[in-house]
């Protein structure tokens, strides 16, 4: 080996494992961090932390399936039994009535100060009179039975108007006991986890505590039930996984099967947090094995060429190199690696095979003399695509977004590194009789077939003018704005999910108000405030309803209030002596009522304390969150039933503005985690326009002519002109990830065009058909690692993937096409 | 039972009184009963205040202001035998009255009275007989008498349309 070759050797061994080093104390995360602003206004930070670790992201919905109601309700309270006393959990709640006696001692103690109707005019005697007639109504409707015995302690129904506050949003069905879905085929349970949702290791333990509860309780029933199964809602990841498939023994081996036609008994689960857990089981899973998969077969591809065991493993070695300073790169220059940033490293395998590709073949001119003539001749060519493809990618770094500027880093690093060691180490460990079958042969048919479809050029231009075309008609549906679209939960899990929310009458947590305030007293004020408001609202129909942190725990102020407004006991008397005139009930029966009022004027205000152990609490703590030092009073909002799917959210800024400005915010999540994906797609598309740009002026450096600069160029454009029309054309609506893969189109495609130029203007630069074999292989295996990646159960990888795979192929096609005077097939090497 | 099992639909008038003994005089409510075989039964309270009671398929809903319920029937026991007496008997359903009452049967085709005693000790708690008087396949009263000496009396009044 050469001192060139020793030198490099060892800087290559030295950078590898100081690459290794880093990589294996780099951060990952599979959180949606990466896909959301680094600098962001005070509304997407707002917006950042409600999906990350607010009231919806720590709520897992459980549902049990299979067997018959009976039995999912002895599973679900043997699994909720389980999980209560889990401090993964901060509560538990599967409907059943074991919380409500407790609850609704509490809310009857503390009706006076908790309920809403309380106001000095409801204790007049006009107030008592209305209050008194509603009751009696109450008494002759058919839910009479149940008020009732109210009556005499609670005459002017406070205890009705607390449980119709509550119960606003309504509360689940039931069926043998417990919550159920709204056909009763599944028994549900809602846990909040102690986890944020941003807690992807937090939430696993809590996804698997259910599993375990599950397995555990099943095992519990008397008769052996058919197999049941445990999965979440995707389909199952390796041992340890949330959605792994865990078979619960039941019973023993020879028990019967359940009754014909009753499905086995199955776990699901959704929510945020599971889903953050089954998108990184799998992810990583996908990547795994599509890695795998895409590496196997490009390992028999090149086998296949080469005949050399040898040649394949070196051909490798740029590769891994590659993917190792990719991720190095990232973890070094940006801190966190993401798992979508792994993902892509399988893409590099695409395109730095190329280089190695590129080598063993084209040094194989001249009868192999050797690599010296490939480092003249090829090698410039090589540099210049790589080049090119950086240019793509240093686009991408100035993004505001850490998904796109990692990406961006990920192929730079992967590329420089594996082009470099393509260069400078890979042909000094060439042993001096390194041959590979001569592929010759195939360069000469590919000659041939290209001779005869080279009148096709006209076809090309028709082409384009046909893409363009479909593009310009499809251009209003062209692009998916929602950030939903780069979900890696499937369409399924998706759908699932929304009919749990709706079974279990979760509110839509679409729009939010959110007050802040620097102590507890104040955000609740505040939000009293702006409930006041919103009430109003509801009467205009503009909101269907609302929740507040105020109707589980009113502030002291208004709590003061409420006693306030409670007469002294004889002059409550007196007063109720004169309202029951005319009615059918006489006052002395309603002492009860004095003697409660009197209590209720005294007593001690409701502290949060006090909610401990009941399911009030659970309602208060996710409303009200302590933020740093601060806190965040959260109202969510449900749309009118007139309109379901929308609020006029003008409307309710407005509202809410004026009843405590500068104090409370309107945030509309989706709507607003939308806008950050569009704002994301549209600077994606802009800087990838830059990029091309950079790509034009750096060919026009290097290759001194704009002909050639336009004979390099208008191939890939061509490719990812026809590349988007034929996603019209089938009614895929492009994401920012098809956006990437268009650079990539051209990152990969420039490396052939510019090979086919260098034909073109150099006569004397080798064999024609051992180019063309080149290119024909490199394409190959582009085309194999990106066509796998189109498979992929992850929109994002799969987008990627079926992007670039036909753009390559494409981009080959139309190089090979529009190459000026293709020399004669015959020119072999002799 | 034959007689009603056939009659697939109704809508009438009712009126009903509640005696309670902490009230020194009835409170009076009407409205209209509509039925359709075998299990869809609407209350509509006109009177004093609006109130619909829908049970489909075992599920009521109620409408009260601006409030709307959901139930699933099974989970109110208190209310089961009410609305499931009035169902079973106009469905003409003797085994699914059988199922929550001791039963008999009085009087003649023309002139009937139907006793009704939950069977189960928790419901007894509350109620104490259900009595429904009618003629051939119509109902004319339903009186529902409590536990604790309250009782209700519904009443069946005209046929409205159809």
């Amino acid at each position: 080996m050469t001192r060139a070759g020793v030198v490099g050797t060892l800087l290559w061994a030295t950078l590898v494992a100081v690459a290794a080093v880093v990589v294996a104390r780099a951060t990952y995360t599979t959180d949606l961090s990466a896909f959301l602003p680094s600098d962001p206004t005070e509304t997407q930070r707002l917006l950042v932390d409600q999906l990350r670790d607010g009231l919806a992201s720590r709520l897992i919905i459980v549902a049990i399936e299979g067997a018959d109601a009976k039995t999912r309700a002895r599973l679900s309270q043997g699994v909720a039994s389980r999980l209560r006393t889990d401090r993964n959990f901060v509560s538990i709640n599967n409907g059943e009535s074991s919380g409500t006696d407790r609850d609704r001692e509490f809310l009857f103690n503390h009706r006076y100060l908790l309920s809403d109707s309380v106001t000095p005019q409801r204790f007049t005697v006009d107030g008592l009179k209305d209050a008194l007639q509603d009751t009696l109504d109450l008494l002759a409707s058919p839910a009479g039975l149940i008020a009732k015995s109210l009556l005499t302690r609670d005459p002017t129904g406070e205890m009705v108007q607390i449980i119709s506050q509550l119960s606003s949003g309504g509360a689940p069905r039931t069926a043998e006991g417990v919550w159920a879905s709204g056909d009763g085929e599944r028994a549900l349970i809602v846990a909040q986890t102690v986890a944020h949702g941003s807690d992807t290791d937090g939430q696993q333990l809590a996804v698997e505590a259910v599993q375990h509860a599950f397995a555990a309780a099943s095992a519990e029933l008397p008769t052996a039930q058919a197999e049941p199964r445990a999965a979440a809602t995707t389909s199952p990841a390796g041992p340890g996984h949330p959605s792994e498939a865990t078979t619960v023994p039941s019973g023993t081996r020879a028990a019967a099967p359940a009754t014909a036609g009753a499905k086995p008994l199955a776990l699901k689960m959704s929510g945020p947090g599971v889903f953050a857990v089954v998108a990184r089981a799998t992810i990583i899973k996908e990547v795994t094995r599509l890695s795998i998969l895409s590496t196997l077969i490009i390992v028999v591809l090149l086998l296949g060429v080469y005949r050399s065991v040898a040649a394949l493993l070196l051909g490798l070695v740029p590769v891994a190199s590659g993917a190792l300073a990719g991720v190095a790169g990232v973890a070094l220059g940006l801190g966190v690696v993401h798992g979508i940033t792994l993902g892509f490293g399988i893409t590099l395998i695409g395109e730095a095979v190329d280089y190695s590709i590129y080598l063993f073949i084209q040094s194989q001119e001249r009868g192999g003399s050797g690599h010296p003539n490939w480092q003249r001749s090829v090698w410039p060519t090589i540099r210049l695509g790589m080049l090119t493809s950086i240019c793509g990618f240093a686009s991408l770094l100035p993004s505001g977004f850490p998904g796109l500027t990692q990406l961006g880093l990920y192929s730079i690093a992967g590329l420089i590194a594996a082009a470099l060691v393509t260069r400078f180490v890979l042909p000094y460990w060439l042993p001096r009789n390194f041959a590979i079958r001569d592929v010759t042969p195939l360069g000469v048919v590919v000659a041939g077939l290209l001779e005869r479809v080279s009148h096709a050029r006209v076809a090309l231009a028709v082409l384009a003018v046909l893409a363009g075309t479909v593009l310009y008609v499809h251009r209003d549906t062209f692009w998916n704005r929602e950030l939903a679209a780069l979900s890696p939960v499937s369409q399924a899990d998706q759908d699932l999910d929304a009919q749990l929310r709706v079974d279990i009458r979760a509110p839509d947590v679409r729009y939010l108000v959110i007050v802040s305030a620097p102590d507890k007293e104040s955000a609740l004020g505040v939000a009293e405030k702006v409930g006041t408001r919103l009430e109003q609202l509801i009467d205009a129909n503009v909101i269907g309803g609302f929740e507040t942190p105020v109707r589980y725990l009113p502030s002291q102020a208004l709590q003061r209030a409420r006693q306030a407004s409670l007469p002294p006991t004889a002059e409550l008397r007196e007063r109720l002596q004169k309202a029951v005139a005319g009615m059918p009930v006489r006052a002395e029966r309603l002492e009860p009522f004095l003697l409660d009022a009197e209590t209720a004027r005294t007593q001690p205000l409701i502290t949060r304390k006090d909610l401990d152990g009941t399911s009030v609490a659970t309602g208060f703590d996710a409303l009200m969150l302590q933020d740093g030092s601060g806190w965040v009073a959260l109202l969510p909002l449900r749309a009118a039933a007139s309109n379901p799917f929308a609020i006029d959210d003008a409307r309710v800024r407005k509202a809410v503005s004026e009843a405590a400005p500068g104090q409370a915010t309107v945030l509309d999540l989706k709507g607003e985690a939308d806008r950050l994906y569009s704002r994301y797609l549209a600077e994606a598309v802009r800087l990838s326009l830059a990029g091309f740009a950079a790509i034009v002026i750096l060919l026009l450096v290097a290759l001194r002519s704009p002909a050639r600069v336009i004979r390099v160029v208008v191939p890939l454009a061509l490719a990812v002109l026809v590349v988007a029309g034929g996603f019209a054309l089938l009614g895929r609506q492009l994401t920012i990830l098809h956006v990437i893969g268009m650079l990539l189109i051209v990152a990969v495609g420039s490396n052939y065009a510019l090979f086919f130029d260098r034909r073109a203007t150099d006569s004397h630069v080798g064999s024609v058909p051992l180019t063309l074999a080149s290119l024909l292989i490199a394409n190959a295996a582009t085309i194999v690692s990106f066509g796998i990646l189109a498979f992929s159960s992850v929109p994002v990888l799969s987008a990627l993937g079926s992007t670039v795979a036909p753009g390559a192929l494409l981009a080959l096609l139309f190089s090979a096409l529009l190459a000026r005077h293709l020399p004669p097939a015959q020119a072999v090497p002799g | 039972m034959t007689l009603l099992a056939q009659r697939k639909h109704g809508h009438v008038t009712f009126v009903e009184e509640h005696f309670l003994a902490v009230l020194d005089r009835p409170l009076e409510s009407s409205g209209e009963l509509l039925y359709d075989a075998p299990d869809h039964l609407e209350k509509r309270t006109l009177h004093p205040k609006p109130e619909t009671l829908v049970l489909d398929h075992g599920v009521i809903t109620a409408q009260r202001g601006r409030h709307t319920y959901v139930l699933a029937l099974r989970d109110y026991p208190q209310i089961v035998p009410l609305i499931d007496s009035i169902r079973a008997t106009l469905a003409g359903d003797r085994a699914a009255l059988e199922r929550i009452f001791k039963v008999s049967l009085d009087g003649s085709l023309d002139n009937w009275k139907l006793l009704l005693a939950p069977s189960d000790a928790a419901v007894a708690k509350t109620i104490k007989q259900i009595g429904i008087e009618g003629a051939r396949d119509a109902i004319h009263s339903v009186e529902i008498q409590q536990a604790d000496g309250d009782r209700s009396l519904l009443t069946i009044g005209a046929d409205v349309g159809q």
